[in-house]
């Protein structure tokens, strides 16, 4: 009888013991997936963020999924299966949007989620015109830009966009993108249309030929890149003389590979890139990602990034905590597509615009490149 | 057979001729016949159907043994492709989230030029209203996009200006009485006295449901009074279709929310409308008192025409209405139109713009681009497939593991090992470079373009041709060829009359695989095609990952499906199918 009682107790004991264990955790799930593009820019998140929280919550892991490339579409395809596998993905701004229209990620509000600034601003100033979608946590700030050999250029190293262009300063093969976005714009700027007008004029038909005649001029000495590795490894190979790409794919080619390739500022694009929340995660996940995003993109997070990959972080107030490179020990800040020596002559994509014309402009620019 | 058994003891040693009496007996007593002479077997029924029960039972048998692999490829293949394929007319997304202003629509004759009426505006008020709620009208907006640049950003700012226009109606009300504020008094006057119209509810959570793509079944805790909806049917249908929403997406009480803006402004309508008053005057359920009063209001007269056009003017161009209109049925022939560089109009379609026309040209170049490489490898893999027929084992062993090497590595690294070696600073321009046979500022450009594919395709796709060939030529025999040669056929002779008829179909087993593979092909054009030697799956794999336009990308990839049928069964027709071989 006794110890018949005994293990009954002990047994209800456990019993109470697991309930009151499951319902303090129930409010955070312990693992969280997140996606991201892999590389170099995946091992900064890490550094920057993840590895800090996980020391500050060991309960926590957190698995990497590099699937950020395909992340549109296999968010779609989880939704209608009403499986969301993902807690948190690293997209760009184009992205966010579309995947807020399609009602796959979660719209917030962004006082609400994201910790104020270190100067004491709110996240909505903070982040000022880069929280461009209802749905978009901005991270970093980068650009699309252009490299050149500087072995190849002779003595007059370009200064402006519009040496891309100039096929007799600077004959050879040049890399673009293969797609119609920043190319347009270089072509329109680089044929006499004021900035201010560049989408006016990109709106009508004539300014859409306008600016393919432009590109046409150059078409056959033309690389067209779909991978963001392309342009830095036929930068290396010798095989173009300049070409587009991401400004940290060029910087880890000039500082930690020493190439003989310089950056050319004039005319960058910048875009940005940060985090989407899927629609329809259950609560306990939603929690985990909401605790974690509002650590990972506050002020001395997103600056610590900056230790790691040349993308300026997209707070303002985080700029002045921008240091050193973590292994070369070199300064960051004039390697940042946003510092001032820099930024003197740059577009912020045009996200909206983009949405809309992006299906039309894109069947024509591909018909171009089939031509 | 029969069972033809001994039963005797006879069997002992060598059969006797009194055996084959025994078992003749034995067999007459099992097959006999019936009084009409058909066969039958011994429990009386006709050999013939209990003959086609044993089969069926054998077959049901086989087929339970296939099953779990039958059912494994019907739900992970079979299913998942057809349903995809299904995009390419499914269009449904148009009337589920307009239902309303798509059946007003039907009435509107687009070729006269003129706007719709202010019916049809309403109607997109109120479709709208809800969509913008339910976050899903800039779906909508995306996939007009497709047909029609701007609808995107039509559809997403006006989604966030509808407050707007129901505002105008919602104030003068609220000022009027503060009663209106209450949902509880909504929630009274809707409810009102007597019958209520379930079918309403029923419509509102069909709609629902279209909407939201759910299947929500469950009880609102709210039906209108019939009373009221026939008094004020849009009032009536706009609160319904508000409840709804309440209770499936925002989990509330109905009774205790406010409702929208929308049901304000349907509201309004319903007192403007002809005949309202004399209805409400005499009226007498719960809060008749308030309908009264504010049937006495002096509302803004009902222009939600002019009230879009300050939302966004696109919505007074012609060529918005006539794509919705053209894009409202629930099945669409535009994605294979669009597929096959035609656009759908009102009235049939039209070819579209010359600037514009992309995939004829790829699919022509795809084919074109298959045949040529299915050719290369023929031509490469038929004397490597012969070597390894006829050298001694040891040496084909060798042979074979070069053959199968590439299998062993990244489909990537091999096309990228193409990359380094066909570039204009690559391996194979700096070695003629270095024999002089090509200047140094004429390099050749051997990538980038269609030659670069089809040189690394070949590569990748040979070992496909390869071994079918080698395992139909390991089955020829020898001695033809000697005994060809002994008859005094040349060489060349022996070799054309005698030994490629006998392996012609190795390479037609060749030629399909490599020639189906290629057709698909995805990777390898993408790294090394440049513009030029891009095949179709390059878009179809830009509509479905970036575009996210999947009805244009399932309208190709059916396309594509269909044109490799096409050219299976013409293979059949002309080569024969049966003589193919894989081995």
């Amino acid at each position: 009888m006794k110890l018949n009682k005994i293990l009954l107790a002990s047994s209800a004991l456990t019993v109470a013991g697991g309930l009151a264990f499951a319902a303090s955790h129930a409010e955070m799930a312990n693992s969280m997936t997140l996606v991201s593009w892999g590389g170099a820019y995946q091992k900064s998140q890490i550094k920057a963020y993840s590895e800090p929280y996980m020391e500050m919550h060991p309960e926590v892991s957190i698995s990497w999924d590099e699937s950020s490339n395909e992340a549109v579409a296999k968010l779609r395809a989880m939704n209608e299966a009403g499986n969301i596998t993902w807690d948190l993905v690293d997209v760009t701004a184009g992205d966010a949007i579309r995947l807020c229209d399609e009602g796959l990620a979660m719209e917030f509000d962004p006082n609400e989620l994201l910790a104020d600034g270190d100067d004491g601003s709110s996240a909505e100033d903070d982040f000022g015109d880069l929280l461009v979608s209802d749905c978009f946590i901005p991270q970093i700030v980068y650009s699309t830009t252009f490299g050149y050999r500087t072995d190849l250029v002779g003595d007059t190293p370009p200064a402006d966009v519009c040496a891309v262009f100039d096929l007799e300063t600077y004959p050879g093969k040049r890399s673009l993108e293969k797609r119609p976005i920043n190319n347009m714009e270089w072509a329109l700027l680089c044929d006499g249309v004021a900035k201010d007008d560049i989408y006016d004029v990109l709106e009508t038909d004539e300014g859409q030929q306008q600016a393919l005649d432009k590109l046409g001029t150059i078409k056959d000495q033309v690389v067209w890149w779909s991978a963001g590795a392309d342009t830095p490894q036929l930068l290396a190979d010798g095989e173009i003389v300049m070409g587009s790409t991401y400004n940290g794919r060029l910087f880890s080619l000039i500082e930690e590979q020493d190439q003989p390739v310089a950056m050319l500022w004039d005319g960058q694009v910048y875009d940005l890139d940060g985090w989407i929340i899927p629609e329809g995660l259950p609560e306990d996940r939603l929690a985990r990602v909401k605790d974690f995003v509002r650590f990972a993109t506050d002020t001395q997070r997103l600056a610590d990034q900056a230790a790691y990959i040349s993308y300026g972080p997209a707070r303002k107030s985080s700029a002045p905590l921008v240091g050193k490179h973590a292994e070369l020990g070199i300064d960051m800040a004039p390697h940042m597509p946003t510092d001032p020596a820099n930024s003197g002559n740059t577009f912020l994509q045009n996200y909206s615009w983009w949405a809309d014309y992006r299906d039309d402009i894109d069947a024509k620019f591909q018909a171009w490149l089939a031509q | 057979m029969s069972e033809l058994k001994s039963t005797g003891p006879q069997t002992m040693d060598a059969p006797t001729p009194e055996d084959a009496l025994h078992e003749a007996a034995t067999l007459r007593g099992r097959d006999q016949t019936d009084a009409s002479g058909r066969l039958v077997t011994a429990d009386g029924k006709s050999l013939k159907s209990s003959l086609k029960r044993a089969l069926r039972m054998q077959k049901l048998r086989a087929l339970m043994l296939i099953a779990p692999l039958l059912i494994f490829v019907l739900v992970t293949f079979i299913a998942p492709i057809g349903s995809m394929l299904f995009r390419s007319v499914e269009n449904e997304i148009v009337a589920n989230t307009l239902p309303m202003t798509t059946a007003a629509l039907k009435d509107w004759d687009g070729t006269t030029g003129d706007l719709p009426d202010e019916q049809v505006y309403q109607n997109l008020f109120f479709d709208l209203f809800i969509a913008a709620e339910a976050k899903e009208h800039t779906k909508l907006g995306s996939r007009l996009n497709y047909e029609l640049t701007g609808v995107s950003s039509l559809f997403r700012q006006s989604g966030r200006r509808l407050d707007d226009l129901g505002e105008v109606y919602q104030d003068p009300l609220e000022d009027l009485n503060d009663a209106w504020k209450d949902g509880a008094t909504w929630y009274d006057l809707m409810s009102g006295s007597g019958a209520g119209d379930t079918d309403l509810v029923d419509d509102q959570r069909r709609r629902y449901n279209a909407l939201t793509q759910s299947t929500d079944r469950r009880d609102i805790g709210f039906v209108p009074s019939q009373a009221i909806s026939q008094m004020l049917p849009r009032t009536a249908r706009a609160y319904t279709a508000w409840a709804t929403f309440t209770v499936y997406a925002d989990e509330d009480v109905v009774a205790e929310e406010d409702p929208w803006e929308a049901v304000h402004a349907a509201l309004a309508l319903d007192l403007m409308a002809d005949g309202t008053a004399a209805k409400i005057a005499a009226y007498s359920g719960p809060r008749a008192d308030l309908l009264q009063e504010a049937a006495t209001l002096e509302f803004p007269a009902a222009d939600f025409k002019t009230g879009f056009g300050e939302i966004d003017e696109d919505w007074l161009a012609h060529v918005t209405w006539e794509t919705i209109k053209t894009y409202s049925p629930k099945y669409t022939n535009g994605y294979f139109l669009n597929a096959v560089d035609l656009q759908k109009t009102a009235d049939g379609f039209e070819p579209r713009p010359e600037n514009q026309r992309i995939y004829i040209t790829l699919f022509q170049r795809t084919l074109f681009m298959s045949l040529v490489i299915t050719f290369s490898c023929i031509m490469l893999g038929y004397p490597v497939a012969w070597l390894l027929a006829n050298l001694p084992a040891r040496t084909a062993n060798l042979l074979m593991i070069l053959v199968l090497l590439p299998f062993w590595t990244s489909l990537l690294v091999r096309t990228s090992a193409w990359k380094v070696m066909l570039q204009q600073q690559g391996v194979i321009n700096d070695v003629l470079v270095w024999l002089g046979l090509v200047a140094d500022d004429g390099r050749l450009v051997m990538i980038n373009n269609q030659f670069g594919t089809i040189v690394a395709m070949t590569h990748i796709l040979l070992p496909f041709m390869i071994l079918p060939m080698y395992s139909v030529m390991q089955t020829i025999n020898p001695t033809y060829l000697r005994a060809a040669k002994s008859l005094g056929a040349t060489n060349w002779t022996a070799f054309w009359r005698v030994y490629f008829p006998q392996s012609v179909p190795g390479i037609g087993a060749g030629s399909i695989l490599v020639f189906i593979l290629s057709i698909g092909y995805y990777i390898t054009p993408e790294i090394v095609g440049g513009t030029k030697g891009v095949f179709i799956s390059n878009r179809i794999a830009y509509h479905i990952s970036s575009s996210l336009n999947w009805g244009l990308a399932a309208a190709l990839g059916t396309i594509l499906f269909l044109v490799v049928l096409l050219l299976y069964w013409a293979y059949d027709k002309i080569v024969g199918i049966d003589n193919v071989k894989l081995g």
